[in-house]
């Protein structure tokens, strides 16, 4: 065998490109699923487009200006809603962020391995709980502890400012805020603890060599050196809170009026599809599908926003970074 | 010059037990210069463990003021974690400990009480790899380790800055960009911009370990004079893998080893051209020699 081989004469090999499948059938696959992935988003802009037309025309300009929102005499107006959102997913992700961050860095920085383990599985089990439970608990614990004590503790302290001045139910803007906090916080803690974790020791012993302390080493070398992948952390939380539906429609006291202070109940945009789409026909759908459209363009914008926040924090840094 | 010597030191002796070293010099004596040599560093007796692990064994040895000292040994000898009880940072790695003393200027710094951030702040530290503070511009990194001095002022910082810069010879290549971020330097530039960082808080030692080996040879070499430089107003402490570097640049050589039981120990620490022309032990005989062929 070996001789036949070596008595072959020598031929150059050739260099023209020779068809070879196996890339032919990767490209093309990779080729498609990222098609799919594309036709599917314009697929949902353009569906919800054309079911929402009707209501475009109908309210105009006043659909986003409008705070009321009156189905009977096909009123819609969806400010309030749209406000809803922003406050629940805001103070979700300013308090869950804050919370997640000092979490993070007490089990890289300073927890021993044998709490940090059990303490993060734990965290990471939170987010594998139902949102219905999330909801269920927040009506029958936790609202009713804003009720019966926390909430009157806040009036009679801060009433004096407006927005505290309210009358503390079980569901209401406040209970949804909290929800939604310790709902997207598994989620935030989980990728700030690996993304604090995979800052380089030599990031901590450089500015410990200067003799900094264990705070100072954590405030001006692991956070700052962290700061991209935290915010990523907190993208993926707000995206989660501005989505969540089911546990927010419980707590939040769905009520179409604009909220006076944080006890009001209120409503989002995506509870209020979930509860009135399906009695919805002709208009009122159509005007529930452009509430969709909304949710899906003022997303779609904040995920914009965000990775611009990201890419001009992080700027030249990616690359720059060793290790 | 072997006759001002005042005590010659005794090495290992392999049997076990704990060596008094003291490079052979004595007080005036040593590479020509005529000035005292004041002790900065005296190390009695310094075990160092991780966990179970006992990685250094019975080191003493005392290092003297504005000079350098140049630890080799092979890999895995100890000389990382023996530098590294110079300054504490030994004790960032869990279940790290020490035992025994070292003195800095007279006063134990493992004794209770003592703040290892202040430890630091006299003893410094340059690392294998460049680090620079990504996210800080050279200025900032150079200024990093003021604050914890309380130097606040704006002016005293731009002044330390720029002192620690032209005493690192960074100066000249930086002085029209202080404002950009210190990880756009080359590698060779990061690292005298981390000495920079290290000096700017005037600390009485600086320990390097191994600090060109990720340089090329250009680097290398003006790492080597700016710590001829800095000895003048620094002790300094050097890890290298490089004989040759520790001939040219240091003068003092300690040669550790770890033997079979895998435990770092000090075998012999003179003055540099001694060591390299006369090994007393057979084992840095072996070594000095293995490697230079
Ligand atoms: N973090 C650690 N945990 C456990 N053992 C360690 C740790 N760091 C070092 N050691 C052990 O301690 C011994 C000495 O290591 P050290 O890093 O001080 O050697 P070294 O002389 O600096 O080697 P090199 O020249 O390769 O840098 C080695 O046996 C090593 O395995
Ligand atoms: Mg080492």
């Amino acid at each position: 065998m070996a001789v036949s081989t070596l008595g072959q004469p020598k031929r150059a090999k050739s260099l023209v490109n020779r068809f070879k499948p196996g890339d032919w059938v990767f490209t093309t696959l990779a080729g498609a699923a990222a098609a799919i992935v594309a036709l599917v988003i314009v697929g949902l802009f353009w569906q919800l487009f054309a079911q929402s037309r009707e209501a475009i025309g109908h309210a105009g300009i006043g659909f986003v200006t409008s705070t009321t929102w009156d189905p009977s005499h096909e009123t819609f107006g969806v400010l309030a809603f749209v406000a809803g959102t922003v406050i629940t997913s805001v103070f979700a992700l300013v308090f869950a962020t804050i919370i997640a961050v000092l979490v993070a860095l007490f089990l890289v920085e300073i927890a021993p391995q044998r709490v940090a383990r059990p303490v993060s599985y734990l965290v990471e089990l939170l987010a594998a709980i139902p949102s219905v439970v999330y909801g269920l608990w927040g009506i029958f614990v936790m609202g009713v502890f804003i009720r019966d004590h926390f909430g009157p503790v806040v009036t009679s302290t801060l009433g004096w400012i407006p927005v505290f001045d309210g009358t503390p139910l079980i569901t209401g803007l406040f209970s949804a805020c909290i929800i939604l906090t310790i709902m997207i916080l598994p989620t935030v803690m989980a990728v700030s603890r690996d993304v604090i974790a995979a800052v380089p020791s030599s990031q901590r012993e450089g500015i410990l060599a200067l003799g900094a302390t264990r705070w100072e080493a954590i405030r001006i070398a692991v956070l700052p050196y962290a700061r991209s992948g935290v915010m990523g952390a907190a993208i993926l939380g707000l995206a989660r809170a501005v989505g969540e539906t089911l546990a927010v429609t419980l707590v939040i006291g769905n009520s179409v009026k604009l909220p006076e202070n944080i006890f009001s109940p209120a409503y989002t945009m995506a509870s209020v599809i979930a509860n009135q789409f399906p009695e919805a026909t002709g208009l009122h759908r159509s005007a529930l599908l452009e509430v969709a459209l909304l949710l899906l363009v003022i997303t779609f914008f904040i995920n914009v926003v965000a990775r611009l926040l990201v890419w001009r924090v992080t700027k030249g840094q990616r690359a720059m970074v060793q290790e | 010059m072997s006759e001002v010597r005042t005590k010659v030191p005794e090495v290992a002796n392999g049997r076990g037990e704990a060596p008094r070293l003291a490079p052979d010099v004595a007080p005036g004596g040593a590479n020509g210069r005529e000035h005292e040599r004041r002790v900065t560093i005296e190390v009695e007796n310094l075990q160092a463990y991780y966990g179970s692990k006992h990685a250094v064994a019975d080191v003493s040895m005392q290092i003297y003021a504005n000079s350098v000292t140049a630890l080799i040994g092979p890999s895995g000898c100890g000389k990382s974690t023996l530098i590294r009880c110079f300054n504490r940072m030994h004790e960032f790695v869990q279940g790290a400990r020490v035992d025994g003393k070292v003195l800095l200027d007279g006063s134990d710094i493992y004794a209770a009480g003592v703040d290892p951030a202040r430890v630091r702040q006299r003893v410094g530290m340059v690392f294998q790899k460049p680090n620079p503070f990504p996210t800080m511009s050279i200025a900032e990194n150079v200024a990093a380790g003021l604050r914890f001095l309380g130097v606040r002022n704006k002016s005293e910082i731009g002044d330390r800055v720029e002192r620690a810069l032209k005493d690192a010879s960074l100066w000249e290549d930086v002085k029209n960009d202080l404002k950009k971020p210190g990880i756009a330097l080359s590698g060779g530039q990061q690292q005298r911009l981390c000495i920079a960082r290290a000096i700017a808080v005037e600390p009485d030692v600086v320990l390097m370990d191994e600090p060109c080996s990720a340089l090329d040879p250009i680097a290398t070499l003006k790492i080597e004079d700016l710590m001829r430089v800095l000895a003048e107003r620094y002790t300094i402490v050097v890890v290298t893998h490089n004989m040759q570097q520790a001939a040219r640049v240091s003068d003092f050589t300690a040669y550790m080893l770890a033997a079979e039981d895998r435990v770092g120990r000090l075998i012999e620490y003179r003055r540099t051209e001694d060591l390299f022309t006369r090994p007393r032990d057979k084992r840095t005989e072996d070594y000095i020699s293995g490697r230079f062929g």
